[in-house]
């Protein structure tokens, strides 16, 4: 792994979330409400909903398009939905957002 | 050798004898079913339902094509039967003969019409059939059409309470004292009157009809004290005798109905009857649960198995929505007959039960009839109730030292206590199917029929599961707001009120969510109740938004979004214009769109634009339109007497007005106003949220329309005389509906809930309230009423609605 710092933390409000801008699409930036980061396609792979605008909770997210509910840690749609999006790891130290750099740069596809 | 049966009549005891035959002996049986009606057999007794509108025709069919093609059964529907050769054993319809070594006749009832002149015209039915049902709702298609229904029993109320419910204006007339009195008793019959005036429906007690008037078509009815009802369609719902012709003809013994023994067979060996049309010693039948017993016996008997129908007790219900009432047994006033009476009027609640010997014999409730099978059981078993006289009437939950729930009482049912009324199903039944792998409702309807007929039952059932199954079965509550909660819509506002809870960490603990920090379903909820509640105390969530609210712009199919200025009753200016145009130009707009609340709509935003473009139109001095909000959306307009020849009030002016009063506001869904200068209406302002007509003598105030989903017209709220009192009714309604409707519900849903009759009284009649309701508003507008725009359009803002970084410069290795 090579981590990349690519903002503060408070840069993305609790149970908010950011872009990342990548080659392969954009990359969504979840900040939960207990702090932790998620890092996951910013597609829904229904019908391309941009997550990062869906409402947090707990560690799931709902698009805001048609309600589908993904869970950040895995990525997999929740409930009766199939589908899943990619994850990329993340983390947080002292107060920064780390991610993995060569994930973020090959794509979701390697 | 497969034996023929032949029967005459597709209804529910004829289908349910096929069942039981094919159940027990699927390759033994030849079956030709006759039916007059052009189709198979459909639960009979849905037929209000379906009337109600909250049912269709396909919901209540209970044998489609395919089950008589998979069973090899003769179909000849449509097709009436007119003689029984008994000697060559043939039956004949005007298309032809059909042989039989059985026969089973099940041709029901007819309903009675009673022949005062009048009762030919068109326009005159009976309720009986789909045709009957079908021409009801036809008729109630006509805008502002009035039915009159002849007959104020089970029939003639379900009729009643469907037609109503189709938007017509029913009148019940009712030859006895009070409402379905065979059922009932004069204090539970006023309940139930009581209830239906509330829905708008006219009861006419002691009331003979003299006459239908009409010359090409029914027009009115015309009673003997020389009342009349104007009538588009009138219904006869008076009573009903024994379809018995076909076997007069045949020389059967008949007596009021077709004379059958306890095998259900006639007096020929070969023919067998079965429903409405027999008599059986020397009883007639009318409800749906002996016609299944019936049918289980027939089914015995053509197989040669011994079976021997016994006629049992049966309840009633009334199967209008809304509307709870119970009945069993008898509960005629007589010597050595003592009463149990409970009333609650502030609940509308009347229960009385009959006691004869130390033996209830009769029951009557009205409003709250959980315990009636619990009633019900004891009429039946004939138990010795002396024991538990002090406490009878509370119910099963205070007998016996068992605590007061629902659950117990249904645990300590026998298991031949019955449970589905229509279906005779008991206890005993429900349980072993569930010992047996059912797990559901669904389940249990699928494999005993119990709740699958006017389903009643239902909430029984589901206690028997419970009671069954422990913890593995989950009762299905009131809907609650999501999976997060137990909790309705209602509960929720109503405990953070009086809890005074102020945060939304307070509510989930306090309320104990099931979550760490809810779902997207509750979240914009409580945001909003919250806020609602404690303007000065609660601070806004933007995380618990939707996604329009928190970028202050509708989003698209594609992710771009759309702004939509605010044009303050539809007017701008070449400034306001020329501003929009060079934004269009500037941020690469595709589509620049009018709406349809008269505002401009510019389509395609990117996302990191928003801030740029609203800074640009801010410097223009317009606002956000709130285009996206469960909040004020716009108030449409006419010209008014500015331009209009016919305007008869500054409607633009009015729009305007209260545009700037409101704007800014969050409610629990969108709001749309519009004012019209007159009653032409430019503005369609009948199908708005409030929507105000101006005419000469002042204003009038509609409220409660919808053009979306659902369409409706607005229901009068007032009329005023002076611009200021429309003002300050239409903030005091909006309060109203913020303080009270369920989040998502537009005003017309809360209003169908609360009634417009309640809504009046707080807005209209009472000055004081009305007053403080404004208070409230304008207090909420001191921290609410704030452009997004300008708030947002900031530097800081710029930054946090682009990416946090743009990694599309590194080169993959």
């Amino acid at each position: 792994m090579s981590w990349l710092d690519i903002g503060a933390l408070n840069d993305i409000p609790q149970r908010g979330a950011r872009l990342v801008k990548t080659v392969h699409g954009c990359v969504a930036v979840f900040r939960t409400g207990d702090d932790q980061v998620f890092a996951i396609d910013d597609r829904c792979p229904h019908k391309g909903g941009p997550l990062s605008e869906g409402i947090v909770h707990g560690h799931s997210v709902t698009c805001p398009l048609h309600n589908w509910v993904f869970s950040l840690e895995t990525g997999m749609a929740q409930g009766a939905d199939e589908g899943a999006v990619a994850t990329y790891p993340a983390r947080v130290e002292g107060g920064r957002i780390l991610l993995d750099a060569k994930r973020l740069i090959r794509g979701a596809a390697a | 050798m497969r034996k023929r049966l032949v029967i005459i009549g597709a209804g529910m005891a004829s289908g349910r004898v096929i069942e039981h035959l094919l159940a027990q002996d699927p390759d033994g049986w030849d079956i030709t079913l006759f039916n007059a009606e052009p189709r198979g057999n459909y639960n009979r007794i849905m037929l209000s339902p379906v009337l109600s509108g909250e049912k269709t025709y396909q919901d209540i069919v209970t044998h489609d094509d395919d089950f008589y093609t998979q069973h090899n059964i003769t179909c000849r529907f449509g097709e009436a039967v007119v003689r029984i050769d008994r000697v060559k054993k043939v039956v004949y319809s005007n298309e032809g003969g059909a042989p039989y070594d059985k026969l089973l006749i099940a041709t029901g009832s007819a309903p009675f019409i009673i022949p005062v002149p009048g009762h030919e015209l068109p326009g005159v039915i009976t309720y009986r059939d789909m045709a009957d049902t079908q021409a009801m709702i036809d008729a109630s298609a006509k805008p502002g059409a009035k039915a009159v229904v002849i007959g104020g029993g089970l029939l003639g109320l379900e009729a009643a309470a469907g037609l109503k419910a189709r938007g017509m204006e029913v009148a019940v007339i009712h030859l006895m004292g009070y409402l379905m009195e065979r059922q009932l008793d004069p204090a539970a019959g006023y309940l139930l009157q009581k209830d239906l005036e509330a829905r708008g429906i006219t009861v006419h007690c002691k009331g003979a009809t003299k006459a239908i008037l009409g010359t090409d078509r029914v027009e009115a009815v015309l009673l003997d004290d020389g009342t009349v009802y104007g009538a588009d369609q009138v219904c006869m719902a008076v009573g009903i005798r024994p379809e018995t012709r076909i076997a007069t003809d045949a020389a059967l013994e008949i007596g009021r109905g077709i004379t059958v023994n306890d095998q259900m067979v006639t007096s020929d060996p070969d023919i067998l009857a079965v429903g409405e049309c027999v008599e059986h010693n020397a009883q007639l039948f009318g409800l749906v649960a002996p016609f299944y017993d019936q049918a289980k016996v027939v089914a015995a008997t053509l197989l040669g198995n011994d079976a021997a129908f016994q006629p049992v007790q049966t309840a009633t219900k009334l199967k209008v929505t809304g509307v709870d009432l119970f009945s069993a047994g008898d509960f005629a006033d007589s010597e050595g007959r003592e009463d149990i009476v409970f009333r609650d009027p502030a609940r509308g609640v009347y229960k009385r039960l009959v006691i004869e010997e130390d033996r209830l014999i009769g029951a009557v409730m009205y409003g709250d009839t959980a315990d009636g099978s619990w009633f019900f059981g004891l009429i039946k078993d004939g138990t010795n109730i002396s024991d538990m006289r002090d406490t009878l009437i509370f119910g099963p939950a205070y007998q016996g030292g068992t605590q007061a729930d629902p659950l117990a009482a249904v645990a300590a049912l026998p298991l031949d206590a019955e449970i589905c009324g229509c279906n005779g199903i008991c206890k005993g039944t429900i349980v072993s199917a569930i010992e047996g792998g059912a797990a559901s409702l669904a389940d249990i309807k699928a494999q005993t029929k119990a709740s699958a007929s006017c389903g009643t039952c239902t909430g029984l059932v589901e206690q028997v599961l419970a009671s069954t199954l422990g913890d593995a079965f989950k009762m299905p509550a009131a809907q609650p707001m999501c999976g997060c909660t137990e909790l309705t819509h209602e509960d929720v506002p109503r405990l953070i009120k009086a809890r005074e809870l102020k945060s939304m960490p307070a509510v989930m603990q306090e309320l104990g969510w099931k979550t760490s920090c809810g779902c997207h379903v509750c979240r914009p909820a409580l945001n909003f109740y919250l806020l609602a509640d404690w303007p000065e105390d609660y601070t806004d969530d933007a995380q618990s938004r939707f996604v329009n609210e928190r970028n202050h712009a509708n989003i698209q199919k594609d992710g771009t979004y759309s702004v939509v200025p605010r044009m303050w009753g539809g007017m701008t200016n070449p400034r306001e214009l020329r501003a929009i145009a060079d934004a269009a130009d500037k941020y690469d707009i595709p589509a620049v769109k009018v709406t349809g609340g008269q505002r401009i709509d510019l389509l395609g935003v990117q996302k990191e634009h928003l801030p740029h473009i609203w800074a640009d139109l801010n410097a223009a001095g317009l606002v956000s339109g709130h285009a996206y909000s469960k909040g004020l959306r716009t108030v449409k307009t006419c010209v008014g007497t500015d331009f209009c020849r016919f305007g008869t009030q500054d409607s633009t002016g009015l729009g305007i007005k209260l545009e700037k009063r409101l704007w800014g506001s969050w409610t629990p869904h969108k709001v749309k106003l519009a004012v019209s200068g007159c009653p032409r209406n430019c503005a369609e302002s009948t199908c708005k949220d409030v929507g105000i007509i101006c005419v000469d003598s002042g204003y009038e105030i509609g409220v409660g329309g919808a053009a979306g989903m659902d369409l409706k017209e607005t229901e009068r709220l007032a009329k005023v005389a002076t611009e200021q009192e429309a003002i300050d009714l239409t903030v005091a309604f909006v309060q109203l509906y913020r303080e009270h409707a369920k989040y998502l519900d537009r005003p017309y849903k809360w209003l169908a809930k609360v009634g417009l009759e309640w809504v009046q009284a707080q807005v209209v009649e009472d000055l004081d309230n009305r007053a403080a309701l404004i208070k409230r508003f304008d207090l909420s507008q001191t921290i609410y009423q704030r452009d997004p725009w300008a708030d947002r359009a900031t530097p800081q803002a710029q930054a946090d609605f682009a990416p946090l970084a743009d990694l599309t410069r590194e080169a993959a290795e």
